[in-house]
């Protein structure tokens, strides 16, 4: 109690300092008055009456230091002064100052704001219990590392697996919901019961799956319950009509769970098997997640399931035939397309980050020129060294905290921006991103970077503080060795700079190109004036072979009548989706070593080739007369044609499925060019192309050759798929153009090249900043010597020689060094770049040329200066 | 006898640490207000002058006695008739004085009871 109220006394003190210390004054003066009054009662002489009085003291300094030290806190009030001063200082230098905290405030809030993503993305991905125990656990096939389960191989390995703790898959679906406005699809995904109790989530209201759960319950996403039945805590018990069929809602998901590999689904089923692939082993649609078990590795789990996926091999080679196993960490299996970018990001604006701490110690070099003196007068003046180091500290530290601040404003309006900038389907895919936000890792992060910074630029001016420096910072006036050792310093570090901002300009230039490449792959197809719409019908009305045959025709009949369509065809996959979607193929009349020759397989109508554009090679195409009583044709792309038939006319060959049934067995009659069915970075598959009325579909996908722009056409097109049936959901329209270039891999590119790019840009500025501001100084420090020259009759050209000179060296140095770098950095970055060497000497060449006009810019400036420089003038300023 | 030579011998005493202020809040019970100056000579008085109390000292610790609140300071006249700040216990450096006599009695009886006798037994020694 006494402590607390003497420290607040103590704090208090340092308020009204002037009026205490007078009070105080007064009160030693009438002390010693006093004590001088009895001393010369005592019969001394008033000299030595004093003298004693003076003596008896102590000393009036020494106690009025002992007592202004008692009546505040010193070190306290020593900071206070420190910070003051600091102050003062910082506003002296108002240039510095702006540009310094700005740069470095920018530069901070620009990293702040990918380390929030980092963060979301690559921290704390995924919001289960213990999620590094989690696997996904998959088949594998030589073209497809990571594949789907069958649900009958996923039965069989989880009866024999034993490393496992839990063991469930999932499987994505879309739901026609009955809604008040109509039938609304919904992303769902059908689970096995302990799917929840695998990831080690529970729901937040009512309860999970149980073991041989009905397929009438359903569990909402905390979104779903918030949109649909607007956060009632009545809604368990509550009917939804999914695909027709009513089911209760049993339980609501946390509002923190999301599941990245599904995206934002709604509702989540009890998995059954249905009819169709649920019940052929070949069919793989499940993907597996697994948990450890107690001190079982991964390497250990996958080793078991390659172990099991052979012995099935074996019973069911048909099948199973080189199917094997993949078992990656699920953290690996969310976040690994994304993890090699936000690094990239991360290191860019790592990058940009000491560009401007190189930035601000190269301005802080060449203002401590300035400072010396005054550093060398208050040293003589008796400040210690401690104290001189210390207010330096105090400088650096309040640079660096206003640049904290900016920066931290800086990336909370830049964290929404960048987030805005993703597209909501690439979000829906990346649901772990809805987090990223300045929390508190990303500011201890900060505060590191801070403290590392804030060492560095007291650092820098401390060595300064030297007494042998001192003194001759007296003598001379910052001109003499030291002064050159100190120039050639600053002007190393906009070395420094210019070669990484060189190394950002580089990354961006090569992804740029690299996404240029990507986009220009060739289709071979027509991807302008397409429009492109997903067709779904809904449960049993459609389930019938000849129903879904007439609804099909009857879409794109309807479709074709619009005005402004020249064209429509459907298919059951679009181009430019997947690889995948497979078919084993066995040829008529070769032998059959029981290989699986995986191909990609498609259903489309008779115009589909035609609309979109793709060449026929040879054969035909197909014609309404394909029809399921007609005979059964296929036809096969080019890739297929050389991979199978090297030699020899593939028209008339007839293929089957592995057992080469009766009914699987089709003749080619025609050869189409390689239509790009995959991602624009992936590889041709060969693909074989049945028509839709011999193997119909009842959810397929439109392509539409318009007259004009196909975004104008979208809305009506969706409104005529809902015409010809009001149960059809129109899903996901879009322009061909538009769906290329936001599909995942044209996305993940360019995004990461405008960022990369922006970076650059920021490089580029600071490290134009920095080369602007040596080469001003030096033209200040020297321009006597250039007035000498002027005088004595040098012409304005040399001038320019003399100052471009001295910068062109640096900028080609600078150019030198960050090629180098640059081609080491690109290596890292090969896994980005499609069809793009790290020394695509193009892409460099143009980057250094922008860099050196930058530079040549930068240092221009100053040039034209010193070239003006009044000789008589400079002269007579000494 | 004055204090002033007596203070350029070297036999006295300095201060025992903590115990400065345990004296002036004594001096202020006995003898009421006093100022800064009238307090160390009445220390000085006290000690049998064997204390060499540097007056210097003495304010720091009258002003962490203020901070504390075991002693109030005010301005006054004094009886020369001169302006000085004197200083008065408060209720609450009563109580601490009482606290810290009945302390430091108990220490010094302590301490004085080994110096007495070292070597005698802890009990039956009375």
């Amino acid at each position: 109690m006494r402590r607390i109220r003497a420290a607040l006394a103590r704090l208090a003190g340092l308020v009204a300092r002037r009026r205490r210390e007078r009070e105080f004054r007064d009160e030693l003066e009438s002390h010693l008055a006093m004590h001088v009054e009895d001393n010369l009662r005592r019969g001394m002489t008033a000299r030595e009456a004093r003298r004693r009085a003076h003596l008896a003291l102590g000393g009036v300094e020494a106690t009025r230091l002992a007592y202004r030290d008692q009546a505040s806190v010193p070190w306290l009030e020593q900071l206070v002064q420190d910070v003051r001063f600091a102050l003062r200082q910082l506003a002296g230098s108002r240039g510095f100052t702006v540009t310094a905290v700005s740069t470095l405030g920018v530069a901070l809030g620009v990293a702040v704001a990918l380390g929030a993503f980092v963060d979301a993305a690559l921290v704390q991905p995924l919001p289960y219990r213990e999620p590094g125990r989690l696997l996904e656990v998959t088949e594998s096939t030589p073209q497809i590392p990571r594949a789907n389960l069958s649900w009958d191989d996923y039965l069989d390995w989880r009866r024999m697996a034993t490393s496992l703790r839990g063991f469930d898959v999932h499987r994505g679906t879309a739901f026609a919901l009955a809604t008040a406005e109509g039938v609304e699809r919904v992303r769902g995904v059908r689970v096995t019961p302990g799917f929840f109790r695998t990831l080690g989530i529970a729901p937040s209201l009512g309860r999970d799956f149980e073991d041989g759960e009905a397929e009438d319950s359903v569990i909402l996403s905390h979104a779903a319950w918030q949109a649909r039945f607007g956060g009632r805590g009545d809604v368990i018990g509550r009917k939804v009509v999914l695909d027709g069929a009513p089911s209760t809602v049993i339980g609501v998901l946390p509002a923190s769970f999301h599941f990245a590999p599904r995206g934002r689904a709604e509702m989540w089923i009890p998995f059954h098997p249905h009819e169709g692939c649920d019940e052929r082993r070949s069919c793989h649609a499940m993907v597996g997640v697994g948990r450890l078990g107690d001190g079982v590795t991964m390497a250990a789990a996958r080793a078991e399931m390659e172990a099991i996926a052979e012995r099935l091999e074996l019973e069911y080679p048909d099948s199973n035939r080189s199917q094997g196993a993949s078992v990656v960490p699920l953290v690996d299996a969310v976040v690994g397309d994304v993890r090699p970018v936000l690094l990239l990001l991360a290191a860019a604006a790592g990058l940009l980050l000491v560009i401007a701490c190189v930035n601000v110690v190269s301005l802080l070099l060449v203002r401590s020129e300035g400072r010396k003196r005054e550093l060398a007068v208050r040293s003589t003046l008796g400040a210690s060294d401690g104290r001189l180091v210390r207010q330096l500290i105090t400088e650096a530290a309040l640079l660096v905290a206003a640049a904290g601040a900016v920066g931290l404003l800086v990336a909370s309006a830049v964290v929404p921006l960048l987030a805005g900038l993703v597209p909501q389907d690439a979000l829906d895919r990346m649901p772990f991103l809805d987090g990223a936000g300045v929390n508190l890792r990303v500011v201890a992060a900060v505060a590191v970077v801070a403290l590392l910074a804030t060492a560095l630029f007291s650092l820098v001016p401390a060595v300064l503080v030297r007494r042998s420096e001192m003194r001759q910072g007296l003598a001379d006036r910052g001109r003499g060795a030291s002064g050159r050792t100190w120039r050639r310093l600053g002007f190393k570090l906009v070395v420094v700079e210019l070669a990484t901002a060189m190394v950002l300009l580089a990354g961006a230039g090569l992804l740029g190109r690299s996404l240029q490449r990507l986009l220009d792959v060739d289709l071979h197809f027509d991807p302008d004036r397409l429009a492109t719409l997903g067709v779904s019908a809904p449960g049993p009305r459609f389930a019938e072979a000849e129903a879904a045959v007439r609804l099909g025709r009857q879409v794109v009949e309807r479709v074709e009548r619009l005005p402004g369509v020249r064209a429509a065809a459907a298919t059951s996959v679009l181009p430019v989706s997947f690889n995948g979607n497979t078919l084993w193929l066995r040829f008529v009349g070769r032998p059959f070593a029981g290989e699986h020759n995986e191909v990609n397989m498609r259903e489309v109508s008779a115009g589909y080739f035609a609309t979109l554009g793709a060449r026929l090679l040879r054969g035909r195409a197909f014609t309404d007369a394909d029809t399921a009583s007609a005979p059964a044709v296929a036809i096969v792309n080019r890739t297929l044609a050389q991979t199978y038939f090297p030699d020899q006319d593939p028209i008339g060959q007839r293929f089957g499925n592995v057992e080469l049934a009766p009914e699987s067995i089709a003749e080619i009659v025609g050869v189409v060019d390689d239509i790009r069915e995959g991602p624009l970075s992936a590889e041709i598959w060969p693909a074989v192309y049945f028509p839709l009325a011999q193997s119909p579909e009842s959810s397929f996908a439109l392509v539409v050759r318009t007259e004009g722009d196909p975004r104008a056409l979208l809305p009506a097109l969706t409104a005529a798929v809902r015409e010809v049936d009001a149960e059809l959901s129109a899903v996901g329209p879009a322009a061909m153009r538009d769906r290329i270039e936001d599909s995942p891999v044209a996305y993940l590119q360019r995004s990461s090249a405008w960022l990369v790019a922006g970076f650059a840009a920021l490089a580029l500025l600071l490290g134009a900043v920095g080369l602007y501001g040596v080469v001003a100084y030096t033209v200040g420090q020297r321009s006597r010597e250039i007035g000498l020259r002027v005088a004595l009759g040098a012409q304005r050209r040399a001038v320019y020689a003399l100052v471009l000179g001295e910068a062109g060296r640096l900028t080609a140095l600078g150019i030198l060094l960050g090629l180098a770098a640059s081609v080491a950095a690109a290596s890292l970055l090969r896994d980005l770049l499609f069809d793009t060497p790290p020394w695509d000497v193009p892409t460099l060449a143009a980057v250094a040329a922008v860099l050196a006009l930058t530079a040549l810019l930068a240092s221009y400036l100053p040039a034209r200066r010193a070239a003006a420089t009044d000789p008589a003038e400079a002269l007579r300023s000494e | 006898m004055s204090d002033e030579t007596g203070r350029e011998t070297t036999d006295k005493t300095d201060v025992p640490p903590g115990t400065l202020a345990l004296m002036v809040l004594r001096t202020l019970a006995a003898m009421g207000p006093l100022h800064g100056y009238g307090l160390a000579r009445r220390i000085e008085q006290v000690s049998g002058d064997l204390l060499a109390l540097n007056y210097g000292t003495l304010y720091p610790a009258l002003l962490k006695l203020e901070q504390e609140g075991a002693i109030a300071g005010s301005w006054g006249t004094s009886d020369n008739n001169r302006r000085a700040k004197f200083y008065r216990l408060t209720a609450s450096g009563r109580r601490r004085l009482e606290r810290e006599t009945a302390h430091w009695e108990q220490t010094t009886a302590i301490v004085a009871r080994f110096l007495e006798n070292p070597l005698a037994a802890p009990e039956g020694e009375t």
